[in-house]
């Protein structure tokens, strides 16, 4: 909308909303028995990763003062949000709204729970990071061979190589990495991204050991139908729990494509991706002891189970998740699932 | 007129690319819990021959809520999505209508003639309403006689009581539009009536239509909320769509006034007023007041409208929400609609084009998204 006249920041401050349009805030109310609920079709919760600190004042023509980067992360630290990327240890001869990222990484105060990555572009930026206190980073490949080399003078391949180093000393040190993927649904210079391409660029980012990839619409061109067939592409490689989309909203499409998303990954995840475990109950008793065990742990899943039987009772498909990680099962109890071991049986 | 019910969502079962025809589901193997095809998601296990003793019956709780919502998430997001879509451009009344400047009639002219050529198939000219209410619309007479009309083209103006809609007839108007309410305040607040006194005032214009010949659509305001009343009750919205419908409007249009509906609301409405209108007769005109007007309209049209309305570079703000944007930009809604491979029939340049022409008349900036993208403005 351009520069925010006053009249429309008072429109839009919250105190203004809630005073004037009291239902705004009032959380849905859960769904009376029989009753759909408003979100039916939804996930419960989606993790919001704010970053406009970093991201967002990147692409600002004034410098902003430190101070100010400070403040503005100390106040979305008490929002709620449980990432905020703060800044970014790049060259600040390339990036001179970052600058200051030693002092911003000092300066912040870390709410317990909240997270704050910091971009990291090479080893040397990773060692700065860590020196000041970064407890997280990302590293940011491309899909767009022209993308990568006119934003990092290198092709996509070498950086990539860059990336290795990055992640394998977060490795040793614990320290998570999350991975971007730009120009996933479009290339200011190339034009059209094939999802394949954007696929192959996640499963490296996240075969390294990226915990996270974000795929982003970096100009904002992608529209709900693109982002559907990116996704379908990205999503047989790397499982759906790894997956985050980074919308532009340059051509107005962002929350139509993070709508379609969430429903793409939703679908997905309900019919059998790569944490969908099928169980085969042609032994009854192992099933039977299968479903004892599974009711079981329902106490300690912090996900609720969802768990659906095919119409003839054949087999049940669904996916679990632990607090600590996935729940692993063994082949003898007819699982399949990416991890070897077994919880239940160990 | 009974109204048809919907039994199941169109999309139910079926995986299909936009466009293509109805494919088989993904995957009908081991895991595949939802392939009866019936889009509510139960999943009885009780028949079938049991792989052994200590079976018995497969324990009811397993059928989580998640897999009970699958099919409708598999057909969300399998985008089973109208392959055409009508676009109603609202901008050079609905648009202008909320504007501050007053635009000279040779302006408005020229938009609609531009609009024209667009490929747009519906465009609202202007509005027979008295100018002591509405100063913008004053030289409605000269509008609706001045603008080239092409064939193929409709141009439907509003008329809200019957002299408006005489003075529209004279002028040469062949559609008319009539705008109820699901909220009584705003009723109230807006044309000093309640909802039955205004359908009554309507059923008026509905009679001299049907004598002429002329097709009436109907718009429902304040569908997803009210900017006095707060929260609009789903039934509300489909109590007074039915009943405009049953008096004889082709069309209704879902009007999220104040923009402040997000695809949650959306959908709850929706399921509510399919029930008792056809969703061929619905169409949804979404406020971007709140940045939610695409997403709100991909969901409806993911639940089976066709039918959307816009305006042309957003033109027209929010009465309720001083310096507040308004109306979703047909730019924007075309560029997603194009994205999505469904068939509008409206070249985007040229409507970029229209939108340049007016931002310019108005000395203003487009609300387009698409259009600031292209540096038109």
């Amino acid at each position: 909308m351009g520069t925010v006249p006053s009249a429309l920041k008072h429109c839009l401050s919250y105190q203004h909303l809630l005073k004037e349009q009291p239902w705004i805030g009032e959380p849905v109310p859960p769904p009376q028995p029989g009753q759909e609920s408003q979100t039916s079709g939804l996930p419960e919760y989606i993790k919001i990763v704010e970053v406009g600190p970093r991201d967002g004042l990147q692409n600002e023509k004034v410098i902003v003062p430190t101070d100010i980067k400070i403040e503005l992360i100390n106040r979305l630290s008490k929002t709620g949000l449980s990432a905020i990327e703060v800044t970014s240890f790049v060259s600040s001869k390339w990036v001179p709204q970052m600058a200051d990222h030693k002092e911003v990484m000092r300066g912040i105060e870390r709410h317990p729970g909240v997270r704050y990555p910091v971009l990291t572009p090479n080893l040397q930026g990773f060692h700065n990071a860590i020196a000041a206190g970064a407890t997280e980073v990302s590293v940011f490949g491309a899909a767009s061979e022209s993308f990568s080399k006119m934003n990092i003078n290198c092709s996509i391949e070498e950086s990539i190589e860059k990336f290795e180093e990055v992640v394998k000393s977060a490795r040793n040190m614990n320290i998570p990495v999350r991975g971007y993927v730009s120009c996933a649904l479009g290339c200011p210079y190339e034009g059209n991204i094939l999802p394949a391409k954007v696929a192959e660029v996640s499963k490296r980012l996240y075969s390294m050991g990226c915990y996270e990839i974000s795929l982003g619409d970096t100009i904002g061109v992608g529209t709900p139908g693109s982002m559907k067939r990116m996704l379908e592409a990205v999503m047989k490689e790397i499982p759906l729990s790894a997956i985050a989309v980074h919308c532009h909203d340059t051509y107005g499409q962002a929350l139509a494509n993070i709508l379609t998303a969430i429903q793409v990954l939703l679908q997905c995840m309900s019919e059998g991706a790569v944490f969908l475990a099928d169980l085969n109950l042609s032994r009854s008793c192992q099933n039977s002891l299968m479903k004892q065990a599974l009711h079981s742990l329902s106490d300690w899943l912090y996900a609720s189970s969802s768990l659906a039987w095919s119409e003839d009772g054949s087999c049940c498909s669904g996916f679990i998740r632990r607090r600590s990680g996935w729940l692993s099962l063994c082949k003898g109890c007819y699982w399949k699932c990416g991890h070897r071991g077994c919880d239940i049986h160990a | 007129m009974a109204a048809a019910r919907r039994l199941l969502p169109r999309w139910a079962g079926a995986m299909r690319p936009v466009g293509a025809g109805a494919g088989p589901g993904p995957g009908q193997g081991l895991g595949r819990a939802q392939g009866n095809g019936t889009g509510t998601g139960d999943l009885e296990p009780g028949g079938g021959p049991g792989p052994g003793p200590g079976r018995g019956r497969a324990p009811a709780p397993l059928r989580s809520r998640r897999s009970r919502l699958c099919p409708q998430i598999s057909a969300a997001a399998a985008g089973a999505l109208p392959a055409r879509v009508k676009v109603v451009e609202v901008g050079p009344r609905d648009g202008l209508q909320n504007e501050q400047s007053i635009v000279p009639t040779a302006v408005k002219i020229g938009l609609i003639d531009m609009l024209s050529h667009t490929g747009l198939p519906v465009i609202e000219a202007t509005s027979f309403v008295s100018p002591r209410w509405v100063p913008q619309m004053a030289d409605h007479t000269e509008v609706m006689q001045g603008i080239n009309k092409l064939p193929g083209v409709s141009y439907p103006v509003l008329t809200p009581n019957l002299k408006g809609f005489q003075a529209a007839v004279a002028a040469g108007a062949k559609e008319v539009s009539i705008f109820g309410a699901a909220s009584e305040l705003f009723t109230k607040k807006n044309i000093n009536c309640s909802i039955e006194e205004s359908l009554e005032r309507f059923s008026e214009v509905m009679s001299a239509a049907r004598a002429a010949s002329i097709p009436v659509r109907g718009y429902v305001s304040c569908v997803l909320g009210c900017p006095y009343e707060g929260k609009i009750s789903a039934a509300k919205v489909a109590e007074v769509s039915k009943k405009m419908y049953s008096m004889g409007c082709y069309e209704i249009s879902l009007g999220d006034t104040i923009g402040i509906g997000t695809p949650g609301s959306m959908r709850e409405m929706l399921t509510a007023v399919m029930k008792e209108v056809p969703v061929g007769a619905l169409a949804v005109h979404c406020h971007d007041t709140y940045g939610q007007a695409l997403a709100n309209i991909l969901v409806a049209l993911q639940m089976g409208v066709s039918v959307v309305d816009a305006s042309v570079a957003g033109l027209g703000g929010c009465p309720y929400a001083k310096g507040a944007s308004g109306n979703v930009a047909t730019e924007d809604l075309v560029y997603m609609l194009n994205g999505l491979g469904i068939h509008t029939g409206v070249d985007l340049q040229k409507l970029m084009d229209a939108g340049t022409f007016i931002c310019n008349a108005l000395n203003r900036r487009t609300n387009s998204k698409v259009s600031q993208a292209s540096c038109r403005l």
